[in-house]
C-alpha cells in the first residue's frame, strides 16, 4: 500500500490510499429448502489525488501493476473539483466493538440449521406457504493511508438472518417477512419467527378501507418504508449545500413536532452501521439531527464540510470504490412511551401500515410519498380487523412530522442502519379502488 | 496480469476434471468511466477497472458459488463451489438441454464511449448543465453520466467457451427548482448500446426538462383515487416491465404449485388486443446480447398473445423443471452474482389506436408522461410518472404535480381498452432484482389507454 502511495507522490501534490476487503458467505433457502451456498471474496483499492488543486480518483481490483490505477487518478484531476479540505492527519480513534471473531467460526452446518428452523416454523403455522430464508456470514477490513501522515485501519463481521414467506391463495398474493443483522453471531430465531407468525394470524382476514383522510400508525418497517428516504436526504449536507434540502436554511429553527428527536450514532458496540473511523479517516460519533423538533446538525463528508465553511461529521462513505460522500452511519429516531397495542386501541378508524411499496418513487427531495400498502391493517373500534389491499397511502413527510399524534415504546432496528419506533399520524390520505 | 482468455482456457481444463453435475465459469473485464455534476459544477470524474470471476457447481440439485477478484489458485475456488454444491445437494439435478457453444462475439460499435475523450464528454455536459441554469427559477441540477466497456468470458464443463464484449452508455439529467420551502424535480434518463452519437443532440429535450421543473411547482396535487388513464410509451414501457414482466420470470414460479396453476399457459390477463413480448435476440438495444450467462442462445418470447398467457422467461433449470424450452434469459450484473432469471427488451405490440382517438371520449382522466421509477410485489405493482397533465372533455388540459399509480395485474391489464400505433422502446431504464441492479434493459410500448387506475393523491 505504501508503494501506492509513494508512485502516486511522484505524480500528486498529496495522495491518499483506501482498500476495502470482504470475504462474505450467504446460505440461501429458496422454496421452503436449502438451495445455494455462496462465498463471495472481493478486494477494491482507490486511490484519491490533489494535483493543482483538484481532485482525482481512480479505483481498480487489479493487485498488481498500478499504473492505470495512477493514471486515471491523474487524467480525471484535470477536471475534478477543487479540492476544499486537507486530509487528516494522523487522529485517534473512539474504541468501539464491532468485530466478533466468533462470526466466522459459525460453521455451515449450523448457518443451514437456522435456515431450517425458521423455515419449520413458518410452514407449520402456515401450511402451503413458500419460504424464502438467508442467514450470511461477513468480514470486511478496510485500511487507508494519506500523505499527511494519517492511517486508519479496522475490521468488522456482520450476522445477518431473515425469511420471507409467500403465501399464494387463488389470485391473492401475501407476503410476510422480517430479518436482523448484528457484528455478532445471531444464532436465536425466535424474534424472527414471532413477528413472521403474528402478521400471518392479522392477515388471515381481509378488511375493506374506504378512501379518505384518517389516523395512520405506521410500524417501524412500515415508518421506514414511507418516510426515511426523504429526510435522509434532506440531512445530507450535499443536500443543503445545493440549496436542494427543505430544511437547509432551518437550522436552530422547530420545524417539527417538539416529540422528535433523531441522531446519527456510529458509536453503539457491535452495530453493522457503527465505526471507529469513516472512509476518509475522521473520527465517527454521534451527530444530533433533530433534537425537540429542532434542526440541530447536518452529516458532511470533508470535501462537503470544506465548501460549507463547517467540520466533517465523520460520515464519509465511498460507493463501490467511488469517491467519498455524505452517508448515514446509524439513524436512530427516540421512542415514545406509548405501547403499539395503546395506540390502535385509541383509533376508531384507520390503517395500520407495516410495508409500503414504490414510496421512494416521488419527489423525495420536496418530501412527498406515494405508496401502495403491501402489507397493511385496518383499525376497527380499536381492533385490527383485517388486512387490506389495493390501497394508496400518501402524504408529505414534512407536513406530517409537524404533528405528530404518538410515537410508540417499540423501537427496533429495521435492516442494519436504523432504529425506529411507531409513528402514529391523525389524518393521513388514503386511496382504495 | 495475463488476460483472461489465457487463464479462460487454464479453467476450461479444471472445470471438466470435477466430480459434479455441472460447473460453469464466468470471467471479465470491465472499465468504467463516470462524471458527475451536482449544482453548476462538475463534482466527480473517475475512472475504474475490475477483473474478476466466479465458478458456480451444480450438484444433486444444489448450487456452490465463488467469486473473487483475484484469479490466482483457480482450483481451490473450483474445489470450494463444488463441495458448497455437494453441502446442498439432496435431489437429481435438472437442466434444459443446451448445445455446446464456441464463439467470439464482437460488438458492432459505431462511436466509441470509452474513445470519446474526456474534455469532450465534459463539454458536452457543461452545454447540458448551461442549458438547465439558464431556466429561471431553477435551484439545482445533477447529471450522472457513466459509460463502460464489458468483455466476458463463459466456460462450462459442458464445452461451452464464450467471449462477449459490449460497451454502454447511460446518462441522467435531474432539474431541481425550489421556491417557498417546496422542492420539485425533473428528469431525463437515456442510454445507448455501442454507440455514443445518441448522448448528443439533448439540448432541447433537458431544456425542457428545466422548464418542467420550475412548472411542476406550482401545478396542483391531484385528488387521490380511480381515473381513465392514458400512459405515454416511456411511462407504458415501465408498466408492463413492472406490472406483467417480473410476473413471467419463472424462477418466481416454477418450484410453487399454487404459482404454476395462477400462471398455467393459455390463461386470460388481458383484452385479445394486448400482445407482449421480451427477447435479447432483438438487435442494437440495451437488453440485446448473443448469448446469455449460461450460454444459451437468445431468443424472442411473447409473453402474452392476444391477451392470453403463451410463454414465460427462463434459465436452464427453470425450463427443465417447468418442462419448457430455454429462453436465453439467464443473466447477471456483474461477476460477484450468479445468473437469475431476468427481462431483456420487453415491449406491447402497436396496435391501431391513434392518441387522438384514445383521449378523445374521455371527460376527466390522467395523462401520465415519463417514468419516476416503478416496482412490483408480482400481484400489486407500483410505478411513477415524470409528468402528468389532466385530461378533460377529450383534451389534454392542465399540468399537475407528478403521481404514482397503483394496479393489480389480475385486472389492471384486463383493463387495457385501447393500444396505440406509436411505439417506442426506451433505453435509459436499468432493472433490479435479488441485490443485482441496475441491470441494462429496455422497455416500450405505444400510448395505452387504462381503466379504473388508482392514482395516489391528497
Amino acid at each position: 500500500m505504501e508503494e501506492i502511495l509513494d508512485r502516486a507522490m511522484k505524480a500528486a501534490d498529496e495522495a491518499e490510499v483506501f482498500i476495502a476487503s470482504t470475504e462474505e458467505t450467504p446460505v440461501q433457502f429458496e422454496s421452503n429448502r436449502l438451495k445455494h451456498i455462496q462465498n463471495k471474496q472481493s478486494k477494491v483499492i482507490t486511490l484519491r489525488i490533489i494535483k493543482n488543486g483538484r481532485i482525482g480518483y481512480a479505483t481498480t481490483t487489479r493487485l498488481d501493476g498500478y499504473e492505470e490505477l495512477i493514471d486515471g487518478a491523474v487524467a480525471t484531476a484535470e477536471f475534478g473539483q477543487k479540492a476544499e479540505f486537507a486530509f487528516p492527519t494522523r487522529r485517534r480513534f473512539p474504541t468501539i466493538g464491532i468485530y466478533d471473531p466468533a462470526v466466522k467460526k459459525v460453521s455451515l452446518e449450523q448457518m443451514a440449521a437456522l435456515g431450517e428452523e425458521m423455515i419449520a416454523a413458518v410452514t407449520a403455522e402456515s401450511p402451503g406457504i413458500m419460504c424464502e430464508a438467508g442467514v450470511t456470514k461477513a468480514a470486511c477490513e478496510f485500511s487507508m493511508f494519506n500523505s499527511c501522515g494519517g492511517k486508519a485501519g479496522y475490521q468488522q463481521t456482520v450476522f445477518g438472518l431473515g425469511v420471507e414467506g409467500q403465501l399464494v391463495r387463488g389470485t391473492d398474493m401475501l407476503f410476510v417477512g422480517d430479518h436482523t443483522s448484528s457484528c455478532h453471531p445471531v444464532l436465536d430465531t425466535k424474534e424472527i419467527i414471532a413477528t413472521v407468525i403474528r402478521h400471518l394470524e392479522l392477515a388471515k382476514r381481509q378488511a375493506a378501507v374506504s378512501s379518505g383522510s384518517m389516523p395512520v400508525i405506521f410500524t417501524p418497517e412500515g415508518f421506514a418504508s414511507a418516510m426515511v428516504m426523504p429526510l435522509v436526504t434532506a440531512f445530507n449536507g450535499k443536500t443543503v449545500l445545493d440549496g436542494a434540502s427543505p430544511i437547509g436554511n432551518r437550522l436552530g429553527q422547530q420545524v417539527f413536532d417538539p416529540k422528535l428527536t433523531l441522531r446519527d450514532d456510529a458509536t453503539i458496540p457491535f452495530r453493522p452501521g457503527s465505526r471507529p473511523c469513516d472512509d476518509e479517516g475522521v473520527p465517527c460519533r454521534k451527530t444530533d439531527l433533530i433534537t425537540g423538533g429542532t434542526v440541530s446538525h447536518f452529516i458532511y463528508d470533508l470535501q462537503t464540510a470544506g465548501r460549507a465553511g463547517t467540520k466533517s461529521t465523520g460520515n464519509g462513505r465511498r460507493g463501490p470504490g467511488g469517491l467519498p460522500s455524505p452517508s448515514i452511519n446509524a439513524l436512530v429516531f427516540d421512542g415514545g412511551s406509548i405501547t403499539f397495542d395503546d395506540m390502535v386501541k385509541g383509533i376508531k378508524e384507520g390503517l395500520v401500515v407495516e410495508q409500503l411499496m414504490g414510496a421512494g418513487q416521488g419527489n423525495i427531495l420536496g418530501g412527498d410519498f406515494s405508496g401502495n400498502v403491501l402489507l397493511g391493517f385496518k383499525i376497527e373500534n380499536g381492533e385490527i380487523v383485517g388486512r387490506v389491499k389495493d390501497t394508496m397511502v400518501s402524504g408529505n413527510v414534512y407536513q406530517l412530522l409537524k404533528d405528530i399524534a404518538a410515537i410508540g415504546s417499540d423501537s427496533k432496528w429495521v435492516g442494519g442502519s436504523l432504529r425506529t419506533p411507531s409513528f402514529c399520524f391523525s389524518n393521513v390520505s388514503v386511496a382504495s379502488r | 496480469m495475463p488476460d483472461i482468455q489465457s487463464i479462460g482456457e487454464q479453467l476450461a481444463t479444471i472445470l471438466k476434471k470435477q466430480r459434479a453435475d455441472y460447473v460453469e465459469a464466468h470471467l471479465e473485464e470491465n472499465h468504467v468511466t463516470s462524471i458527475n455534476y451536482r449544482g453548476r459544477q462538475l463534482e466527480s470524474a473517475g475512472k475504474s477497472a475490475s477483473t474478476g470471476g466466479n465458478v458456480r457447481a451444480l450438484v444433486k440439485g444444489g448450487w456452490g458459488f465463488v467469486s473473487f477478484n483475484d484469479l490466482d489458485d483457480l482450483e481451490k475456488k473450483v474445489a470450494l463451489a463444488v463441495r458448497q454444491a455437494r453441502f446442498v445437494g439432496k435431489e437429481k439435478s435438472q437442466l434444459a438441454e443446451c448445445p455446446a457453444a464456441v464463439a467470439t462475439i464482437r460488438p458492432a460499435i459505431k462511436e466509441d464511449p470509452q474513445k470519446v475523450p474526456l474534455h469532450a464528454k465534459k463539454q458536452l455536459l457543461d452545454e447540458y448543465n448551461e442549458t438547465v441554469w439558464r431556466t429561471a427559477g431553477i435551484q439545482t441540477s445533477m447529471i450522472g453520466y457513466g459509460d463502460s466497456h464489458r468483455k466476458t468470458l463463459f466456460i462450462n464443463s459442458q464445452g461451452s467457451f464464450i467471449s462477449q464484449e459490449r460497451a454502454d452508455v447511460t446518462m441522467r439529467v435531474v432539474a431541481i427548482a425550489a421556491k417557498d420551502g417546496q422542492v420539485q424535480q425533473a428528469g431525463l434518463s437515456t442510454g445507448s448500446r455501442d454507440d455514443f452519437a445518441p448522448m448528443r443532440h439533448l439540448h432541447k429535450d433537458v431544456d425542457e426538462l428545466a422548464q418542467r421543473a420550475v412548472d411542476i411547482l406550482s401545478a396542483p396535487v391531484i385528488k387521490g383515487g380511480q381515473y381513465t388513464v392514458v400512459l405515454d410509451p416511456i411511462l407504458a414501457g415501465v408498466f408492463v416491465h413492472e406490472a406483467f414482466g417480473h410476473l413471467s420470470e419463472s424462477d418466481f414460479v416454477y418450484e410453487n404449485d399454487q404459482l404454476r396453476e395462477l400462471m398455467t399457459l393459455g390463461k386470460t390477463f388481458g383484452a385479445p388486443i394486448l400482445n407482449i413480448v421480451d427477447g435479447a435476440a432483438i438487435p442494437a438495444l440495451r437488453g440485446s446480447y448473443e448469448y446469455d450467462d449460461e450460454g444459451v442462445p437468445a431468443s424472442r418470447t411473447y409473453l402474452i398473445r392476444e391477451g392470453k398467457l403463451v410463454g414465460r422467461l427462463h434459465s436452464r433449470e427453470t425450463a427443465a423443471k417447468m418442462g419448457e424450452q430455454p429462453t436465453g434469459n439467464a443473466r447477471a450484473i456483474n461477476y460477484r452474482h450468479p445468473p437469475i432469471v431476468r427481462m431483456t427488451n420487453t415491449f406491447i405490440e402497436p396496435g391501431k389506436t391513434t392518441f387522438d382517438e384514445m383521449i378523445s371520449g374521455i371527460k376527466e382522466g390522467v395523462y401520465a408522461k415519463n417514468w419516476y421509477g416503478g416496482t412490483t410485489s408480482m400481484e400489486m405493482f407500483t410505478f411513477s410518472s415524470g409528468e402528468t397533465y389532466m385530461i378533460r372533455n377529450g383534451k389534454v388540459a392542465e399540468i399537475v404535480r407528478p403521481v404514482v399509480l397503483t394496479g393489480n395485474v389480475f385486472n389492471t391489464l384486463m383493463n387495457i381498452d385501447a393500444i396505440g400505433d406509436d411505439l417506442e422502446m426506451n433505453q435509459g431504464g436499468g432493472c433490479g432484482k435479488g441485490g443485482q441492479s441496475p441491470l441494462p434493459v429496455s422497455n416500450g410500448s405505444p400510448h395505452i389507454r387504462i381503466q379504473n387506475c388508482l392514482v395516489g393523491g391528497k
